[in-house]
């Protein structure tokens, strides 16, 4: 019974209770269940958090146990598959650095732009048909494009640049650059678009031109988005794996050539995990030392990204 | 008196200012204001008034051809800005809007300092003088100077929603405009901004056209010295069309106007 606890209305006027009688007899029961049901989903996926990173943690404290920190991080010579190993993964970094810093060169100035033109300059229709387009690219497998760059890109750069490998960053760094360009513009393009309109009317009011009023208060009301979508795009170029193992090579040489053929440390990952690193290994371990590298320089930049937006968004009604 | 009853839309002895002649606007193939001929005097404080849809906004954003962002919107008819055809292809907006000033509904600040809100419009215009003068005058103005000359470097979004207002006006006379439209500037604010607003207002019309479309009819008899009033009427095709009633003296269109429209309207009989 659901007895309220609020005093009856006046006798005489008691059928007008009778006529809100809620049936929730089971309804605290189910609320509890539902709570705990979805609390478990979301669980699972802070679970596998927690398994990942403790997993990364413990390998890689093992693999600092036989080699010493000092030299992993200075050590210039990566050799971790060999019968002498030395590690210094500066080597890795130094591959992802470079097709990072090549790709980011193409994609951050394009997505930008490309962004700005959707959004400010761009027909309604035509932004309708072009920003799907656009985010189809990001839909593409990498794979496709590290092919691409292997066996398209690399030959039609050998005509232009001399000198150039088959398995060079120059290449991958250009087609990762197209990868990543999706992420930075779409959602540069949302950080633009969601300028209140009217900014957008009180700078023209002061009698500012279209370019003014993009440059002068469009982009930097939009700032804090458009960082943090570049900040994710370092953190994909960084993260990227198939484009820069098919097309840079798995030759780990410390060079800032973009020429010749370098590993990422994404790369490596994938040339010990195909070939049959034997479980406690040295190079099995190995593997997650660069891995925990790896995690640490993207939960970096996401912290990054996170912080800026907190800094910078400005808020609007 | 006499002279000037006779032709209520004009302004006899005032320099005239804008002058809109058989005006309609539309967007699309929809006709939203119908017909205005209109004269705004110098240095007065010009009230529009109506009821939602009645077009009083669609024709003050006419003065400075904001309009024009809106992509299916066009104009038939006249307006004249010191007897300047203002939609004629000599006329750059971009200039017009220098001249022309807008205050909104919602204060819409620009991200950044308080002082570069001030000094943006002046920048982009290339004003040659000194910059921190122009932007302590344009405060002083707006009566804002006392309260933020200590954090010009903070962002003009931290301020009150009164104080964010009159950081627009501001920014509006700081480009040395002629003419400021405003319209509804006080709707988001509360009572005391809204005092200080029209104080403010009655001050700039020393230096100032100023044009102002408000809802609330109070505010146009206590601010304005003529007052327009709109309504709007349904249109065949079932929207609604604005037009022109009747536009006088403040003081005749709130004591005894000659539309019955206007009589009911200004006595809170409908709207």
């Amino acid at each position: 019974m659901t007895d309220s606890v609020f005093p009856s209305p006046a006798a005489g006027d008691s059928t007008r209770s009778d006529r809100w009688k809620p049936n929730r007899s089971l309804s605290k029961l189910s609320q509890r269940s539902v709570v705990i049901l979805f609390g478990a989903f979301a669980m699972v996926s802070v679970a596998t958090t927690i398994g990942i990173i403790s997993t990364l943690l413990f390998e890689t404290i093992e693999f600092f146990l036989e080699v010493s920190p000092l030299h992993f991080f200075t050590a210039t010579r990566w050799t971790a598959l060999f019968a002498n190993p030395s590690f210094g993964v500066i080597v890795l970094l130094c591959g992802t650095f470079l097709t990072s810093f090549i790709g980011l060169l193409l994609a951050i100035p394009l997505g930008l732009l490309a962004a700005v033109c959707l959004s400010e300059y761009a027909p309604r229709n035509l932004r309708a048909v072009l920003k799907p387009a656009l985010e189809l690219l990001a839909g593409i497998p990498t794979v496709v494009f590290g092919y691409f760059a292997l066996l398209m890109v690399t030959p039609f750069l050998q005509n232009i640049v001399p000198g150039l490998s088959v398995f060079n960053s120059l290449s991958a760094g250009i087609v990762l650059g197209f990868a990543i360009l999706p992420t930075i513009a779409s959602l540069s393009e949302d950080a633009i678009f969601a300028v209140p309109q009217s900014l957008r009317q009180g700078c023209y009011a002061l009698g500012a031109t279209k370019r003014e009023t993009v440059t002068g208060v469009v982009l930097p009301a939009a700032l804090s988005g458009i960082v943090s979508s570049i900040i994710l795009g370092v953190a994909r170029a960084v993260g990227e794996t198939m484009i820069v193992t098919l097309a840079a090579g798995q030759s780990p040489t410390l060079t800032l050539d973009p020429r010749v053929s370098v590993q990422t440390m994404t790369s490596f990952i994938v040339q010990v995990t195909k070939g049959d690193a034997p479980y406690g290994s040295i190079e099995f371990k190995t593997l997650f030392a660069v891995g925990m590298t790896l995690f640490v320089i993207t939960l970096l930049l996401n912290i990054l990204s996170f912080w800026f937006v907190r800094k910078f968004q400005e808020k609007y009604e | 008196m006499q002279s000037e009853q006779a032709s209520p839309t004009a302004v006899a002895g005032l320099e005239r200012v804008f002058k809109v002649e058989n005006t309609s606007y539309y967007y699309g193939s929809n006709m939203a204001v119908r017909g205005v001929n209109l004269e705004i005097p110098g240095n007065k404080i010009t009230a529009f008034i109506g009821p939602s849809g009645c077009g009083k906004s669609t024709v003050l954003r006419c003065f400075n051809r904001l309009n024009d962002l809106i992509p299916s919107a066009h104009i038939k008819g006249r307006i004249t800005y010191h007897g300047v055809d203002l939609y004629s292809k000599a006329v750059d907006p971009t200039e017009l809007r220098r001249r022309i000033g807008m205050v909104f509904q919602k204060p819409n600040p620009f991200p950044k300092s308080i002082y570069d809100n001030v000094a943006f419009g002046a920048r982009i215009n290339g004003y040659q003088g000194d910059m921190d003068e122009l932007v302590e005058k344009s405060l002083r103005s707006s009566a804002l100077w006392d309260e933020v000359k200590d954090k010009l470097k903070e962002s003009g979004l931290s301020l009150s929603g009164g104080q964010q207002q009159r950081l627009c006006i501001a920014r509006a006379i700081a480009v040395e405009p002629e003419v400021i439209l405003m319209d509804e500037p006080c709707s988001a604010l509360d009572p005391i901004s809204t005092l200080k607003i029209e104080d403010l207002m009655q001050q700039l019309k020393e230096n100032y056209t100023i044009i102002i479309v408000t809802h609330n009819m109070q505010q146009a008899s206590r601010v304005s010295d003529r007052t327009a009033f709109y309504n709007a009427e349904p249109t065949e095709s079932g929207g609604k069309v604005g037009y022109l009633v009747e536009y006088d003296e403040t003081q005749v269109i709130f004591s005894n106007p000659k539309e019955t429209y206007t009589r009911d309207y200004v006595s809170g009989r409908f709207g």
